[in-house]
């Protein structure tokens, strides 16, 4: 029911906008504007795009008696990264894990001096609180009277410049508070397109006002949740629900990097969040699948839940696309699956479409070639 | 004489084939199409049958024939320029079909009736 899903604080933006509305994790989001998925996709990659992503869960986690060190070792036992070590105004990618070492949800992180920031998937709000709620020491806060911007595109800095002139000094995982008509806007180099950008909390009170004159820009128009799509699957980004869940491990979906050496075997906090023995176990010795970019033959898309084969006829399965479409910047078809880690780049193997097995490519991520500023 | 089908073609006769295409409601409802697979000429095909696939940048769907016949041609132009469909759906036909029980189009709609089921 229509009448059940929420709804950001730019609701009525989208709608003056003449976007198409969808259903996403019991949101009510633009899924397209008038221009559509192809040129809201382009369009981003070569100038600005705003992209509501309000539906997003926005989490602080507050310190108590042990500080922000108590915090950050409290946090360290749910997600393998280096929390103890990310520096105030700093924020890093990090991953939930199980007991069993399968994905929770995948997060942005953030050191804001006197508490931390999260940000997770809307679709895993509910289990992500859940989860947190379970440390102890520190108190959880789901932050729900703010929405959350993100400007995306080679001309995001220029064109953020004009509203935030301090945004102009910030580097790739920078985050800062910026007053913005006396609203504190906290503000990331960041996003989930491979382009260069920002992601902007914004209170509800200033979020209609804030997307009005970042419109006012002429770099800048509306992009939807299609075009999201289309700009992470080319950026080798993986999607949680898709790419990753709790069936795949951080290795499995090619999310290793994310782990850093004080957190694995060795480390001086080695393992300590769940799953860990498994999860650790595989950065050393490797796994047999993993998440691999396709590039298919021809123009067909080849989409999730595609089957891939390892010959044109019989053969045997090897799995199923997790993630797959156009790519308007490649020009073709782009696809990703878990797939035997050990197969080289440039393997061919067949995609079953349609009773037809046309010729998909094994080919490196990303896509196409990120422009963060580092 | 244009008429239309529910499923949003657009059918024009011209001699004894009928010239078949997607009307705008449809184009703008798929999104940006990329590609489009056309049948084989010569095929023969049943009223219903599905034979074209149209991937836009959102989804597959499938287009079905229109009438039982012979398909006779294909616009092969369609095939790299799938884009077409979206710039100028009313010029952008996928097949003709010479029709087994001729062209008598009296059960489609008209445009009139068309825009109201689209309105």
């Amino acid at each position: 029911m229509a009448d059940d899903l929420r709804r950001t604080g730019l609701f009525d933006f989208h709608i003056a906008e003449g976007a198409r509305m969808v259903p996403f994790a019991g949101w009510d989001m633009p899924v397209q504007y008038t221009t559509g998925v192809l040129g809201e996709h382009l369009h981003t990659r070569a100038h600005a795009s705003l992209f509501d992503v309000g539906h997003m869960g926005q989490v602080l986690v507050i310190p108590g008696e042990g500080g922000m060190e108590g915090a950050a070792l409290a946090l360290e036992s749910l997600i393998p990264t280096d929390i103890l070590g990310l520096k105030p105004d700093r924020q890093r990618y990090g991953l939930f894990t199980d007991e069993e070492g399968g994905i929770l949800d995948d997060l942005m992180i953030a050191n804001r001096g006197d508490h931390f920031y999260l940000v997770v998937n809307a679709s895993r709000v509910a289990e992500d609180m859940a989860h947190l709620q379970s440390l102890s020491g520190v108190e959880i806060r789901h932050v729900t009277d703010r929405g959350l911007i993100a400007l995306q595109g080679p001309e995001a800095a220029a064109v953020l410049a004009r509203l935030l002139p301090d945004v102009a000094g910030m580097s790739f995982m920078d985050i800062r508070t910026l007053d913005w008509q006396g609203a504190d806007l906290w503000v990331s180099r960041s996003g989930y397109t491979g382009e260069d950008g920002f992601e902007i909390s914004v209170p509800d009170t200033h979020v209609a006002a804030l997307a009005d004159a970042l419109m006012e820009q002429p770099e800048v128009a509306p992009a939807g949740l299609g075009a999201r799509d289309s700009l992470r699957l080319e950026a080798g980004l993986p999607l949680y629900g898709h790419d990753m869940d709790e069936n795949v491990s951080p290795s499995e979906a090619s999310l290793g990097w994310s782990i850093p050496k004080v957190r694995r075997r060795g480390g001086a906090r080695e393992g300590g969040f769940p799953g860990a023995r498994g999860v650790l176990m595989e950065l050393e010795e490797g796994v047999s699948r993993a998440r691999r970019g396709l590039r298919p033959e021809g123009r067909a898309p080849v989409r999730e839940g595609v089957e891939l084969f390892d010959a044109e006829i019989g053969g045997h399965s090897l799995g199923r696309v997790s993630s797959g479409g156009f790519g308007p910047s490649v020009g073709g078809p782009v696809a990703v699956a878990i797939l035997d880690p050990a197969l080289p780049d440039g393997t061919r193997l067949w995609a079953e479409l349609r009773g037809k097995r046309i010729p998909v490519v094994i080919s490196p991520m990303p896509f196409v070639k990120p422009s963060y500023k580092r | 004489m244009l008429k239309f089908t529910e499923d949003h073609e657009w059918l024009r006769a011209e001699g004894d084939e009928l010239i078949v295409g997607i009307t705008r409601h449809a184009s703008e409802q798929l999104g940006d199409v990329v590609f489009i697979e056309l049948p084989e000429e010569g095929r023969e095909v049943s009223a219903g049958e599905d034979i074209v696939v149209i991937e836009s940048v959102k989804a597959a769907s499938d287009i079905a024939a229109p009438v039982a016949g012979v398909i006779t041609a294909v616009n092969t132009a369609l095939a790299d320029a799938p884009g077409d469909v979206n710039a100028d759906p009313m010029a952008a036909w996928f097949f003709r079909i010479k029709p087994t029980d001729g062209t008598d189009l009296d059960g489609f709609m008209d445009e009139a009736a068309y825009n109201e089921m689209v309105s």
